[in-house]
């Protein structure tokens, strides 16, 4: 096979510059901590603006975020729809196609799950009811995408206009669903019925992180070896990297698009249902805590790596619990989290741009 | 149901579905021209709620709404001035960097807004309206078309400018070329960096516009996240637009007439739920595209930074 697989970070920021020695280490650490600093401080300029103090406000995301034993279960817990997030991109994003529906596909995940698990658990032994509740999840976020994946397979139309316009529906969808068809008639505020407590996903040994971080773990770590060791993956790499030499090399270019859109879909379900079967029990009206917007720049900097992403996703995680900690005691919306990672993002690039600039012309 | 087709409910109907349109066509026209150049310009959505809030600061503090106009449209041309900068100078990711920029817009417009409006949430008076003489007085089509913010008139003149543009000018040409065959431009001894961005700016000056149009005249206030998805129904317009303007106008005013029926369902007193409504345009976009996606072309460049002498 002759074609030229180029890594699939072609599609990424930059080309990743190649694995060396301690000093490459360094200026990865460097070019890596650099922005981040920047950005915080860019971030910090925004917030003296508004007449917050940006020290008391970093200080309380770490504490709360990172220090305090409660905090920090909170944010593994958090961890775990973001990472299944995570996953579904990594797929998508490898093979070239921009899946950005994934808020749309988690919601509806999420409706499915909390309408099967309270209703299923009256039968069933209750993990069969959990197993049933996240297939159900996979199978409608599949379902969700079908649409964008037929249309870019046999009809070539651009699916980062497909997936959003799907994510809005998505979302009025499942208001639709809580408010008119799970609706619990026993009380007044408007969301599904709940499912118990004990009948959640199991809590790891003495803690309250959900086992669902685990799973998160698991996925995340299996799209990684299989995008990067399995002959599946890398077909679907040659499809990301040029989709017209993967059909001269034989690959079924239509048949792979709709499998990478079933698989990252599928796994923005499982984030859904993770969560709500794991964390909330339920879905409340209006509920759409927008993860997979937050996460896409997380793949990004993890240069769809599947163990970087696990990093930033830990990151974004601190970021999103202590902020709403902070957003209470400071009265800083908790947006402000949007605003730190979208210039983490900018910085990163910038300083990709710069590292890769002052190689090229230092070789030259 | 005489309410439904009474003439003043049929002028109304009309009225929103130009009020609707008009922040759709300004975004849908910024963004036929990046795409034109060669730039998938996801930002949009980021440079039109930036429009907005500034629009809506500038109108509320200098008490004048074309003040406000100008300020929202710079506003935009601000943010795609950052966007030219990293993707079309420096070669970065479009949709990395159209998906950084919207977000964090979304969310820095909502935390200042959180700051300046949340408590008091202040509301500009009603926009001026200029009647076209003569055309104003036709009974329905009167009120409906020809009574609205000079803006609205603009941006309808503007698809004509852009026509002219594209057509006559060399300036259109260049666009053209700078997003089908970068490098015969260059060749051609014309700076391709320096028509993108001529190109993204306008984009960004357009988008602003309309945001500052959806909040000082369309809504009368800004709020979080009020664009809602209006830049990316700009692109799906350029999309299908096929890089003609008029086309554009058509798509921007079918739009608004299933944004202005979803509100005058709801007048209408339709027992159906505000979920439901909801839908309806983006289902509309959908069908579209299922009908008409396979013709949506796009240049042959769109979304490759230039670089000269790189294959």
């Amino acid at each position: 096979m002759s074609v030229e697989t180029t890594p699939a970070s072609a599609t990424a920021l930059e080309p990743s510059l190649p694995e060396g020695g301690r000093g490459d280490l360094v200026r990865r650490l460097v070019m890596t901590l650099g922005p981040i600093l920047a950005a915080l401080v860019i971030a910090g300029c925004i917030l003296l603006a508004v007449g917050v103090n940006p020290l008391t406000y970093y200080g309380f995301v770490i504490e709360r975020g990172l220090l305090s034993p409660l905090g920090v279960q909170q944010t593994l817990t958090r961890m775990a729809p973001l990472l299944f997030l995570a996953a579904g991109l990594i797929v998508a994003f490898r093979a070239g196609m921009w899946n950005l529906g994934g808020d749309g596909q988690f919601l509806l995940g999420a409706v499915s799950a909390a309408a099967a698990g309270p209703f299923l658990v009256q039968f069933l032994p209750v993990w069969l009811a959990l197993v049933c509740a996240f297939l159900l999840a996979t199978a409608v976020a599949m379902l969700w995408s079908l649409l964008p994946a037929l249309l870019r397979a046999y009809q070539g139309v651009n699916e980062i206009i497909t997936t959003l316009m799907m994510t809005f529906l998505g979302t009025s969808l499942a208001n639709v669903l809580v408010k008119l068809a799970f609706l619990d008639p026993s009380t007044t505020v408007p969301q599904t019925r709940t499912l118990p407590v004990e009948d959640r996903l199991p809590r790891l040994f003495d803690t309250t992180i959900s086992s669902g971080l685990v799973l998160g773990l698991v996925a995340i770590v299996a799209v990684h070896l299989m995008m990067t060791r399995t002959a599946f993956g890398l077909k679907l790499q040659v499809v990301g990297a040029n989709p017209r030499a993967a059909v001269h090399s034989g690959l079924g270019v239509p048949t792979l698009t709709i499998a990478v859109f079933a698989i990252s879909a599928g796994l923005a379900g499982l984030a859904g249902a993770v969560d709500i079967l794991g964390v909330q029990g339920n879905v409340r009206a209006d509920w759409n805590p927008a993860y997979a917007m937050a996460v896409i720049p997380m793949v990004f900097l993890a240069r769809m790596n599947g163990f970087a992403a696990i990093g930033f996703v830990f990151l974004l995680s601190v970021l999103s619990i202590g902020g709403e900690s902070a957003a209470r005691r400071l009265g800083v919306p908790h947006h402000f989290t949007l605003v730190l990672v979208s210039i983490v993002l900018i910085m990163l690039a910038v300083a990709e741009y710069i590292d890769h600039h002052f190689i090229k012309t230092r070789r030259v | 149901m005489t309410g439904l087709f009474s003439e003043v409910f049929l002028a109304a109907l009309l009225f929103g579905a130009v009020t609707a349109a008009v922040p759709l066509l300004l975004a849908g026209l910024g963004e036929q021209m990046s795409e034109k150049a060669g730039v998938l310009n996801i930002g949009i959505e980021g440079m039109m709620i930036f429009g907005a809030y500034l629009g809506f600061v500038g109108a509320y503090y200098s008490g004048s709404l074309w003040l406000g106009f100008l300020v929202g449209a710079l506003g935009g041309m601000a943010v795609a001035a950052v966007m030219a900068l990293l993707c079309v100078r420096l070669g970065l990711n479009q949709i990395v960097i159209g998906i950084a920029l919207t977000l964090g817009l979304e969310g820095l417009t909502a935390l200042l807004h959180h700051f300046q409006f949340s408590r008091s949430y202040p509301r500009l008076p009603a926009a001026d309206k200029t009647p076209i003489p003569l055309l104003a007085d036709i009974p329905v089509l009167g009120p409906a078309l020809f009574q609205h913010h000079l803006v609205v008139y603009f941006a309808v003149a503007l698809v004509f400018v852009m026509i002219c543009i594209y057509r006559r000018t060399q300036l259109g040409l260049n666009l053209q070329a700078a997003g089908d065959k970068p490098a015969a431009l260059d060749v051609a001894g014309i700076d391709v960096i320096r028509t993108r961005t001529i190109a993204v700016l306008t984009t960004g000056a357009l988008a602003g516009l309309g945001g500052a149009y959806l909040a000082n005249v369309g809504a009368g206030i800004f709020i979080p996240f009020i664009t809602n998805g209006a830049g990316f129904l700009g692109i799906v317009l350029a999309m299908l637009a096929r890089g003609r303007p008029l086309w554009v106008l058509f798509g921007a005013l079918l739009f608004g007439v299933c944004l202005s029926l979803t509100t005058a369902m709801q007048v209408a007193g339709i027992n159906m739920p505000t979920d439901v409504i909801q839908m309806l345009p983006f289902l509309a976009v959908m069908i579209m595209l299922v009908l008409f996606g396979r013709k949506a072309s796009l240049p042959a460049a769109l979304g490759l930074p230039y670089e000269r002498g790189a294959r």
